[in-house]
């Protein structure tokens, strides 16, 4: 049954054999070997053609680095794009890692302008950044299509989230318990969340204590939120309103319908501002220009399109 | 093994002095990769070491290893409840990968026809190239409904991990052991075919035996990676620091720790990150010793 | 034991050795079919050649940069780590240094990737100023699997039988002779066994190239000094931000084509090299 078995296999000469895998070998070397110089080559090639020292419409060249929040890179992004049409000598390099490694970043120079879905702390206000407010952004409560309840308080989300509230039947639905979802510490998300429903006390050191329950399963994404409450009848979470789809539901709080008209008309009253920050003083040309485009009526139209609301 | 030059050979006769020159130039590039190669060990193990250690100084190790609450934003550090995630999740999931990969191995060396293997191999490595992402979301949308649907909980639990994490260490265990398991001299099949053994007490008796020290590599390759996988477990875990009662409760692992809050912590909150991963480099090490010291009884046991 | 008890036992273990088989094929299949199901309907030729900006949703960008770090990564990492290799295993005259060193690359292998990532950071880009870059990023995934190379490739040197050395050795070859005449060609598919998987790991790690390479997205004309995603780091952006399900299908679909292309060559070349010799 082994089959080795059952064929005995030939044994060529030792030398030919070598001779054979080391040909072989050098062969995949050598493609390996130029493989490489004919991208590298290419790479450097096409560079000169999509003028990314060229001269503009507008005469504007360089390169502009963003770092910071994956919540707010789509939005810099769609901005980045449109604007990239219009002044083609410019290129901008968005690096979406997270609020806080992008508010480091413009303090200590990698960055030329730093996102934040979230406010500045106390410490790193104290460097002394300019922040201006590009757009906000509405935070919906959603559930499980398939979950009868539609409207809560806010008064009872709250208690949900602390865990006061543990069974999906006190509040008018089945006999499940509640399985809630939230995002981790750090998010901007979380954060503003936490801060509009009142879920967090202030300390005697200054520090904040959150009072989510702890038995809550954590995601690292609105999209791993969007996925867990979609797949699980009994869960409950919150995400951005910019991704709010038919796989979730989005429940009404105190009875207003979270859209963006009603976060627009100050009636849907949980959104978060996202920021754009750079350093004081003088800015280059064309950073400056990107962020005159997004305060343009052309960049607000941007924001709309992309389910976010526009600041006036 | 390490066969030494033999001394009194007739070297001199066919070597001209420059072909020495090139030789000797090859053999010191070999040790000079040899260098690098530890040097940049050295570097990494440095790094880590040095951005965790006054971490564990400042917290105290007690206080880091065996304390039950995580709050770093409270300046609270305890890790155990990680550590048993971690711990069980990474146990479970060698012990079941560890297991299915090297039936599965025996499988494709010994039992399966040539066409069976000629399609199976390439679909193992299939599976060791699909990113952790795609195994994540997989696992989120489709074992953990059904976890939740047939034993209950949230679905998101260490028993998901375990399972998740043994599907993908699957394949290094399968491919490593496979290579070692077909590096058997055929001698010892045919021996113990000969002395009577039927095929199977032949792989389970004398094979795996003899192939144990790649068998090992493989597993302890597969338990690195069970460890220190991130992006799958994050997905499928639930994430809930706290210590679990059951197969069926959420968990939080070290390595999801560390992903979950690198992107804000600062100051000793992010030292003690660092920390963790010092932790996780204690483990393995102790892995290693564990498993070398289960080598080298076996060894003593093979020599037939 | 009687006869009959070990028979039972042995096709008890026979029957658990088809059943672990066909699990693994099992679970394989159902991964593959539901992504490539889901993802290849949205599959389309401007998706493959255009760029991620404005309106198009291409992924050309990353599939060339995914190729470039590959390439980089390996032929960093791989001759070192052969080379290395050699030298433990054919030449190091202390087993303790062996020993230390095959500690250590097996106490790294469980350090997860985003310590790389923050390491290679730290290092690459910003001490040795490369920037967010493909460069950076390819060195640190070389650190990365550098210590799994190096270990697969000991354990096929390890595997060639010594009655090969002792041979080439009596008939009046050198050593050195001996590794790269005789040693290395025999011992070159458990190399590529190890080289294969690493290939899997590059090409499917996030962690460390977000923070080396970076998130950004380029036009159709990366470069290797440029910040660019791949495919992987594009799909987990994409996972994360949880816009457009099919787009994040489609991206896996498409890197699952393209693991599973470079795996079949990979495999073939394997094949070849094998033809003649006896099973090892």
């Amino acid at each position: 049954m082994i089959k080795e078995f059952t064929g005995v296999k030939r044994e060529k000469g030792l030398n030919e054999i070598k001779r054979k895998n080391w040909g072989k070998a050098s062969a995949l070397l050598a493609t390996f070997g130029l493989a490489l110089t004919i991208f590298a080559g290419c790479g450097a090639e096409n560079s000169g053609d999509q003028g990314k020292t060229g001269d503009g419409a507008a005469g504007l060249s360089g390169k502009i680095t963003i770092i910071g929040s994956t919540s707010v890179g789509p939005l810099a992004r769609s901005l980045a794009d449109s604007f990239m049409e219009q002044e083609k000598g410019v290129s901008i390099d968005i690096q979406e890692i997270g609020s806080t490694e992008g508010i480091q970043a413009v303090i200590n120079g990698t960055a030329d302008i730093g996102t934040a879905s979230r406010e500045l702390k106390d410490a790193e206000k104290e460097a002394g950044l300019d922040v201006q407010t590009i757009a906000y952004d509405g935070i919906a409560i959603v559930v499980n299509p398939a979950n009868p309840v539609a409207d809560l308080t806010s008064e009872q989300i709250a208690q949900i989230f602390k865990g006061a509230i543990t069974n999906w039947q006190e509040l008018g639905g089945v006999n499940q318990e509640i399985t809630v979802v939230n995002r981790e510490a750090g998010s901007g998300t979380r954060g503003a969340f936490q801060e509009l429903l009142e879920l967090e006390e202030k300390q005697a050191d200054g520090t904040k204590r959150s009072l989510l329950t702890d038995q809550s399963l954590v995601m690292d994404s609105t999209g791993a939120v969007k996925a867990t409450v979609a797949a699980n009848k009994a869960a409950i979470g919150y995400i951005s309103l910019g991704v709010l789809d038919e796989t979730v539901k989005g429940v009404k709080v105190n009875g207003i319908e979270p859209t963006l008209q009603n976060v627009k008309n100050k009636t849907y009253a949980i959104w978060r501002p996202f920021l754009m920050l750079t350093p004081s003083g003088e800015l280059k040309a064309e950073v400056k220009a990107y962020l005159d485009y997004i305060k343009s009526v052309e960049g607000q139209r941007i924001v709309e399109t992309e389910k976010f609301i526009p600041v006036n | 093994m390490n066969g030494g030059e033999i001394s009194c050979q007739q070297k001199s006769k066919f070597k001209t002095s420059r072909r020495s020159l090139i030789e000797m130039i090859i053999e010191k590039s070999f040790f000079i990769s040899a260098l690098a190669a530890i040097l940049a060990i050295i570097t990494i193990t440095l790094y880590i070491l040095t951005q965790g250690i006054p971490a564990i100084w400042k917290i105290g190790l007690g206080e880091f290893a065996l304390g039950q609450v995580w709050k770093p934003l409270e300046n609270q550090f305890g890790i155990f409840p990680m550590v048993i995630a971690s711990l069980l999740g990474t146990f479970g999931a060698v012990v079941l990968g560890g297991v299915v990969g090297l039936f599965t191995a025996v499988f494709l060396a010994e039992i399966a026809p040539s066409w069976l293997v000629a399609i199976f191999r390439p679909a193992i490595a299939l599976l060791a190239g699909i990113p952790s992402v795609v195994y994540g979301f997989f696992g989120l949308v489709v074992l953990v409904p059904i976890i939740r649907n047939t034993w209950g909980g949230p679905g998101n639990s260490l028993l998901a991990v375990i399972i998740i994490l043994a599907v993908m260490i699957l394949p290094t265990v399968i491919s490593i052991s496979e290579t070692a398991l077909r590096a058997v001299p055929s001698e010892y099949r045919e021996g113990s075919l000969a002395l009577g053994a039927s095929p199977l007490k032949t792989i389970f008796q004398v094979l795996i035996p003899a192939a144990h020290s790649g068998i090992l590599a493989a597993i302890v390759l597969g338990t690195g990676r069970a460890i220190g996988e991130t992006m799958a477990v994050i997905l499928v875990a639930g994430n809930t620091p706290l210590l679990p009662d059951s197969l069926l409760d959420p968990v939080r692992t070290l390595t999801v720790n560390i992903a979950l809050e690198m992107g804000y912590a600062y100051g000793l909150h992010r030292e003690a990150l660092f920390a963790t991963g010092v932790i996780l480099f204690i483990f393995i090490m102790v892995l290693n010793i564990i498993f070398n010291l289960v080598v080298n009884t076996k060894e003593g046991r093979c020599d037939k | 034991m009687s006869k009959k008890r070990r028979r039972v036992q042995e096709k008890i273990l026979e029957l658990l050795v088809w059943l672990c088989s066909f699990f693994t094929l099992g679970i394989l299949v159902w991964i593959l079919l539901y992504i490539l199901m889901q993802g290849i309907p949205h599959i389309s030729w401007e998706f493959l050649t255009t760029s991620y900006r404005g309106e198009s949703k291409g992924i050309f960008p990353m599939v060339l940069a995914t190729i470039y770090v590959i390439l980089l990564s390996l032929a960093v990492a791989a001759p070192i780590g052969i080379c290395a290799a050699v030298y433990l295993t054919e030449y190091a005259q202390t087993g303790r240094l062996v020993q230390i060193i095959r500690f250590a690359t097996e106490s790294l292998a469980g350090i997860p990737s985003i310590i790389y990532g923050l390491f290679g950071f730290v290092f690459f880009v910003s001490a040795l100023k490369l920037k967010f870059s493909l460069l950076a990023g390819s060195f640190t995934l070389s650190i990365m699997v550098l210590p799994s190379i190096i270990r697969t490739t000991e354990e096929a040197l390890r595997a060639v039988p010594s009655t090969y050395r002792e041979g080439s050795l009596a008939l009046g070859a050198t050593k050195l002779w001996t590794i790269i005449r005789v040693i290395l060609p025999c011992a070159i598919p458990g190399v590529l066994t190890g080289i294969i998987l690493s290939i899997g790991r590059i090409v499917g790690e996030t962690a460390v190239l977000i923070f080396t390479a970076g998130t950004a997205i380029q036009g159709l004309d990366v470069a290797l000094n440029d910040s660019s995603r791949t495919l992987s780091v594009h799909l987990y952006m994409l996972a994360k931000e949880g816009l457009s399900l099919q787009e994040t299908f489609a991206t896996a679909a498409i890197l699952i084509i393209i693991v599973a292309v470079i795996n079949f060559l990979a495999g073939r070349l394997a094949a070849n090299l094998q033809k003649g010799t006896t099973s090892l």
